[in-house]
């Protein structure tokens, strides 16, 4: 080992020489870049690079956001997907340029930092990072660089310069647990949560609160994957299927779970019990398999698209407010979807308790 | 496997029994040119199958490593490997422990985490002057870590359950304990989803140290911590009788006792000593920076030290390269990352880099077993060839 240090060492003032003119290289053409992009109208005859960005996209559109999701990034289906779906529709709509960022398994807030360092360095405003992990993160970042715009999702990270982009995750749940208890026939719904932390109690205490709005006696099964630190419960089919199967076993025929990625597990189970079953954060009627979509009856959705949408458009029009902005109900942050029409027959009822909740006349519990 | 060669020249160094496992953990050293040729047949070898990764998912492998190098290169960067190496350090050290005593402690993640969380409650519920207090934080770790471990130690000296199994049981328990313990002690984070145990006071605090210059962050005040485990884990092993003690049960039990080694007492005390390494693992993070236990406390440090001591082949100054290496690879998968490549690459990277050095050591050692048997065999023939000269 020794040996190979010696051997990196010895080379490296070499390798930092070769990349430091490389860098030099990169710099010298993204200041043509600007000189290009600055000179005037008759940007058409600008050389090679600058033509992206100048034609079709308003001013602002110069904006490079910088994105860090949380651990599983894109593709996980649910939470981070959700953000990359609002990141993308503000790729094709503002024509913003973005740079995404991924998190690792285990790692230390000082890699998370990195991480955001990395993107305010580079010249990305704003920066956005999905999730209530980078809430020691964010908060230090933002100091060093009170130029930078930067928002993070669930987390009320205080800032002059943070965005907090929190939902009222109860609300929604609060519907469909309206939902549930108008849909089960045998007075027993479950409840699957991914991990044992505050934010999915959240989405608990709102569905438990729904259901027994409606029938004060109904029996609400809960049941959590995993605890943490083991955050396998929202990646894990297999301890989503089996939890459900246990409460279709033991009595309840609608289930609704808040378990990310396990949650294909949960429809599994719902199918082969013949039981229904209620999709998180995104319509999952439309997103999960096909051949399990018939049993969701509804889903709660948690729009993070909408708000990492909102938060960019934000900072083009030069609008950003920092601290808090709560999606709820009223905002349409959160709220159940209809895909399918297996809820169109009590849809007045569920709108009913929806205005209630937003008039002010039910408070939904968080489960804190 | 070819038992060991009397070499003739050197009767006096005892010698272990040539298998794969002792060569595995570094109980056989090489000397001389080969003890060079292995880490860097090693190092070439990693190199290798990286750059063909990176090949094979259309990245080029000189641009990438650069970019990790230059990265690395900043004294921030530096000073955030420093900090996470220590806690892999102090991980892959206990681990190196048990290893030595043919002991495998998968459970020094559990160990940790259980040990932080404890040691984090109990330094957020006092307040005592700044040493004591450090002081009182650590000592609970230290208790913690060895007792969780001393379960599995006393389940193997009494009843004989192997540690493998008892400890990666041990792991789930300990996640589940902790669990409710964070439940029952955390105070919620304000306005955040997180929770955590009560902060740490200022006097619980390590100050930092501006180890690398121009650096606008600091090294954690306990990376001392780890340096001193390393030397101390040194004068254990190769000063102490107890250190002897240790080393010969690892290398032979029926030896050991013969030897009037009390083989179940040793078992129980390399367990408590392991453990209350493991119990400071946590401890650079805690007490420099995260002052709470909370969701977000890093996880898994357990793990990284089995592969990072088997790298270091369990020699306190190989472990620290060890260390080092594996940190700085982690802390480049946001410039990989950022650079378009996949950061699972470095996940790639640091399971070859472990296979590179098994390998490696393995093929030199073979290596040598062959010369040696070579050498033998054409001193044997000369001496027969004088021998019938002379008659």
């Amino acid at each position: 080992m020794r040996r190979k240090l010696d051997v990196t060492e010895g080379e490296f003032t070499l390798l930092r020489n070769r990349f430091g003119r490389l860098i030099a290289g990169t710099a010298a053409s993204a200041m043509l870049f600007a000189v290009a992009a600055c000179g005037g109208d008759d940007t058409a005859a600008a050389p090679t690079s600058a033509a992206p960005a100048s034609s079709s996209a308003p001013a602002a559109a110069s904006a490079k956001v910088g994105l860090a999701y949380d651990i599983g990034g894109r593709g996980d289906q649910s939470f981070n997907d959700s953000a990359a779906a609002g990141l993308d529709k503000a790729k094709a709509e503002l024509g913003v340029t973005v740079e995404e960022l991924e998190a690792a398994n285990g790692e230390t807030d000082a890699q998370k930092e990195d991480r955001l360092r990395l993107l305010a360095t580079g010249g990305f405003n704003p920066v956005i990072a999905v999730g209530f992990a980078y809430s020691a993160a964010i908060t230090k970042v933002a100091k060093e660089f009170p130029d930078i715009k930067f928002a993070i999702v669930d987390d009320a990270a205080e800032g002059a310069n943070i965005s907090n982009l929190v939902f009222a995750e109860e609300q929604g749940s609060f519907l469909v647990g309206v939902a549930a208890a108008l849909k089960s026939t045998k007075g027993n719904v479950g409840f699957v949560g991914g991990v044992d932390v505050p934010l999915i109690h959240k989405f608990e205490a709102g569905f438990e609160a729904g259901a027994k709005a409606v029938k004060p006696d109904i029996t609400v099964q809960k049941k959590y994957l995993t605890q943490p630190p083991d955050f396998s419960g929202f990646g894990d089919p297999a301890k989503g299927k089996t939890a459900a199967e246990g409460m279709f076993d033991g009595g309840a025929d609608v289930v609704y779970q808040a378990a990310g990625g396990s949650g294909a597990g949960v429809f599994e189970a719902a199918k082969a019990a013949g039981g229904l079953a209620i999709g998180v954060d995104s319509d999952q009627a439309k997103t999960a398999d096909p051949t399990v979509a018939d049993v969701i009856i509804t889903s709660m959705l948690k729009k993070v698209d909408v708000a990492v949408f909102d938060f960019i458009k934000n900072f083009t029009a030069g609008t950003v407010k920092a601290g808090i902005t709560t999606y709820d109900l009223k905002a349409g942050g959160v709220d159940y979807s209809v895909t399918g029409g297996k809820i169109d027959d009590i849809k007045a009822q569920i709108d009913d308790y929806k205005n209630k909740v937003i008039s002010g006349e039910i408070t939904v519990p968080t489960g804190a | 496997m070819t038992t060991g060669t009397q070499a003739p020249q050197t009767p006096q160094v005892p010698q272990h029994a040539d298998t794969f496992a002792n060569r595995l953990v570094g109980r056989i050293r090489l000397n001389g040119m080969m003890a060079l040729a292995a880490p860097l047949l090693a190092i070439l070898f990693a190199g290798l199958v990286t750059s063909l990764v990176l090949i094979i998912t259309g990245h080029p492998p000189i641009d990438s490593l650069l970019a990790m190098v230059e990265f690395a290169g900043m004294p921030r960067t530096m000073v955030g490997i420093i900090n996470l190496a220590s806690a892999y350090y102090l991980s892959a050290m206990a681990v190196a422990l048990g290893f030595r005593m043919n002991l495998f402690n998968i459970g020094v993640d559990g160990q940790y985490r259980l040990a932080a969380l404890c040691a984090a409650a109990v330094g957020g519920a006092v307040t005592l002057p700044k040493p004591l207090h450090i002081a009182l934080i650590i000592l609970v770790a230290v208790l913690v870590g060895a007792a969780w471990a001393g379960i599995a130690g006393v389940l193997k000296a009494r009843r004989g359950v192997s540690e493998v199994i008892s400890t990666i049981m041990l792991n789930t328990i300990a996640t589940g304990l902790g669990a409710w313990l964070l439940t029952s002690w955390a105070v919620p984070v304000a306005g955040s989803n997180n929770i955590g145990t009560k902060p740490i006071g200022e006097s619980g605090q390590v100050p930092g140290i501006s180890l690398i210059p121009g650096a606008p962050n600091q090294v954690f005040g306990l990376f001392l911590l780890a340096v001193l485990v390393g030397i101390g884990f040194h004068l254990l092993l190769n000063k102490t009788r107890f250190g002897f003690d240790l080393r010969s049960t690892g290398l032979s039990e029926p030896a050991a006792v013969a030897s009037g080694v009390n083989v179940k007492k040793m078992i129980v005390i390399a367990m408590l000593i392991s453990g209350g390494m493991a119990g400071l693992v946590g401890m650079p993070q805690l007490l420099g920076s995260s002052y709470s236990y909370g969701l977000d406390f890093p996880p898994g440090f357990g793990f990284t030290g089995i592969a990072i001591a088997l790298i270091g082949r369990n020699n306190p100054i190989g472990v620290a390269f060890g260390a080092l290496l594996w940190s700085f690879l982690d802390v480049s998968q946001n410039i990989l990352n950022f650079e378009k490549v996949s950061p699972e690459i470095v996940t790639i990277m640091q399971g070859v880099i472990v296979l590179a050095v098994v390998i490696a050591y393995e093929l030199v050692h073979r290596y040598r077993i062959v010369a040696e048997q070579r050498r033998v065999s054409r001193e044997l023939s000369a001496s027969a060839r004088t021998e019938g000269a002379a008659a």
